[in-house]
């Protein structure tokens, strides 16, 4: 009984000494510190991009924070934000989740059937090297301008990457695990479920998660190139237009878009893979 | 019995040559007997371990383990090895009824037995920690409750505490030989060091080099129950050492030599 305890004295038995409460309020101030710096950072790149706009910067080039959020509150008055943000983010998430199925489906039986992988694997590096965006004429003149060509380019994206990260997840699960799990009597159906799934997790959702802003980047290209709705269309429109301020607000649509979908997968992330710490 | 090992010899081939890891080897084990194997590394006795678990099979003679003879993976025997096998995504005690779930026993069931075997390892309370908050001590403490879970007859133990410093690996001794007088199973336990095998064992058996013979059996008739940290001190512990010794460094030079 007393190794037990004394083993787990430090997960519990100290805390609340002077010393760690001190320890834990620096660390408290120093992150608040960061954060307040952070914050700094941003608005004095907003107040010198205002204030050089003009002066300093010709603001045809440059546009200006203010006409930039003036330029969205007319989209999301005129409802012009909600309709294309609605149509891009169906197109990525739709090319996100047959794009990670597929990528999941095939980089699992390559990992576990070694014989599939010797006979497709110079094809499927082949295929890899091509840049993916060279695809969209192709996938333009298959499905048209409409929205599937826009979720085929996503899909395509996002199956690499996460057709590649699954393979060396599957790859990677231990042998101790593997054989410990045999000995007990596991069966190929529970090893899958109890080890090997488990395992190649992390390596999956570090697939989904670098995933996440190339499939937008796919649905984005896809409306830069032949399209009548989408962020990426409201982009090139304004860009055809000489609209600085219409461009950058798409852009900055998109890069909230990127840092919320970022940060929606890392929570779930954070909860399957609670283990890792 | 509970494990005859009759006439086994087992072959590998590495290299393209062919390795001759046991040769013709015989050994009677009784049931609630704890029987330690010793001997140079490669002589081996993990080989047969695998065998009498069933991931190995023999290139000659039988083994047969509680009456059946071993062919294809043995589910009787719980097994544990040196190497760091408690899946990390699982707590402890989600580790420990792992078998259990294999086997598909009730979830109630499963929580019962692996708060039982949890408390009998001394670990009550950690049910909900991940093995990497665990030390490495706790982390075995674990991975035994866990090949306690579903009463195998038989525990194969493969240098199972060979990578806890000296201090520890006494307290684990310690802790296996309890369980081991309360459940009487039957222990096949390989280990390279001497005093671990005569502190624990009933029988030594030591293997001679490749290909693995034995060369020499021990009765250990030191008095039990017995106290692991005091034993070393036993004067018959200090004769039986040194002959066992004897034994096994002329195998141990022979194997550097070459």
């Amino acid at each position: 009984m007393s190794f037990s305890a004394a083993e787990g004295a430090d997960s519990g038995g100290l805390r609340g000494s002077r010393a760690v409460v001190e320890e834990e309020l620096r660390t408290a101030r120093r992150r608040r510190f960061l954060k307040a710096i952070q914050i700094g950072v941003g608005v004095a790149f907003l107040l010198f991009w205002q204030l050089a706009s003009g002066p300093l910067i010709d603001p045809f080039f440059a546009s200006s924070p203010l006409e930039v959020a003036a330029k969205l509150v007319t989209w999301v008055e005129r409802g012009i934000l909600l309709r294309n943000l609605g149509i891009t983010l169906y197109a990525m998430l739709a090319g996100f989740v047959i794009g990670s199925l597929m990528g999941f489906v095939v980089g699992f039986l390559f990992g576990r059937y070694e014989s599939l992988s010797a006979i497709f694997d110079p094809y499927i590096t082949a295929f890899y090297s091509l840049p993916k965006i060279a695809l969209a004429p192709l996938f333009i003149m298959w499905f048209g301008i409409g929205i599937e060509s826009k979720i085929a380019m996503s899909a395509i994206i996002v199956f690499f990457l996460v057709f590649l990260n699954t393979y060396s997840g599957v790859r990677d699960v231990s042998a101790v695990h593997i054989n410990a799990a045999r000995i007990m009597g596991a069966s190929e159906l529970q090893l899958l479920r109890i080890v090997i799934a488990p395992s190649a997790a992390a390596w999956v959702l570090a697939g989904l998660k670098v995933s996440v802003p190339y499939a937008l980047i796919g649905a984005v290209v896809g409306e830069f190139m032949s399209a009548n709705r989408g962020i990426g269309f409201l982009i090139a429109e304004a860009s055809a237009q000489f609209d600085t301020g219409g461009v950058f607000a798409g852009l900055m649509v998109l890069a909230v878009v990127g840092i919320i979908l970022s940060e929606i997968i890392k929570r779930i992330e954070r909860r399957i893979l609670r283990w890792r710490l | 019995m509970a494990i005859e090992v009759r006439g086994v010899s087992k072959h590998f081939v590495r290299n393209q040559r062919e390795v001759v890891a046991i040769e013709d080897l015989s050994l009677t084990i009784e049931r609630g007997e704890f029987v330690a194997l010793v001997g140079p590394s490669g002589c081996g006795k993990s080989t047969l371990l695998n065998m009498i678990a069933g991931i190995l099979d023999c290139t000659g003679g039988t083994i047969v383990h509680d009456g059946q003879q071993v062919k294809g993976v043995n589910r009787q025997v719980g097994y544990m090895t040196q190497a760091e096998s408690l899946l990390p995504w699982r707590t402890a005690e989600q580790n420990v009824w792992l078998p259990l779930e294999i086997r598909g026993a009730p979830r109630a069931q499963r929580a019962d037995r692996a708060a039982a075997l949890l408390e009998m390892v001394n670990l009550k309370g950690f049910g909900g920690h991940f093995p990497n908050e665990l030390s490495g001590g706790m982390r075995k403490r674990v991975a035994l409750a866990q090949v306690l879970a579903y009463e195998p007859e038989t525990l194969l133990m493969d240098e199972p505490f060979g990578a806890l410093d000296a201090q520890l690996k006494m307290v684990m001794q310690e802790e296996l030989l309890k369980i081991w007088e309360r459940t009487r199973k039957t222990v096949v336990f390989v280990t390279h060091d001497l005093a671990e095998a005569i502190a624990l064992a009933d029988r030594v058996v030591v293997f001679t080099g490749r290909p693995g013979r034995i060369k020499l059996i021990e009765q250990i008739d030191l008095p039990r129950p017995r106290d692991v940290f005091r034993v070393r001190f036993h004067p018959r512990f200090q004769d039986i050492y040194e002959r066992l010794w004897q034994s096994l460094e002329a195998e141990i030079r022979l194997g550097e030599s070459l």
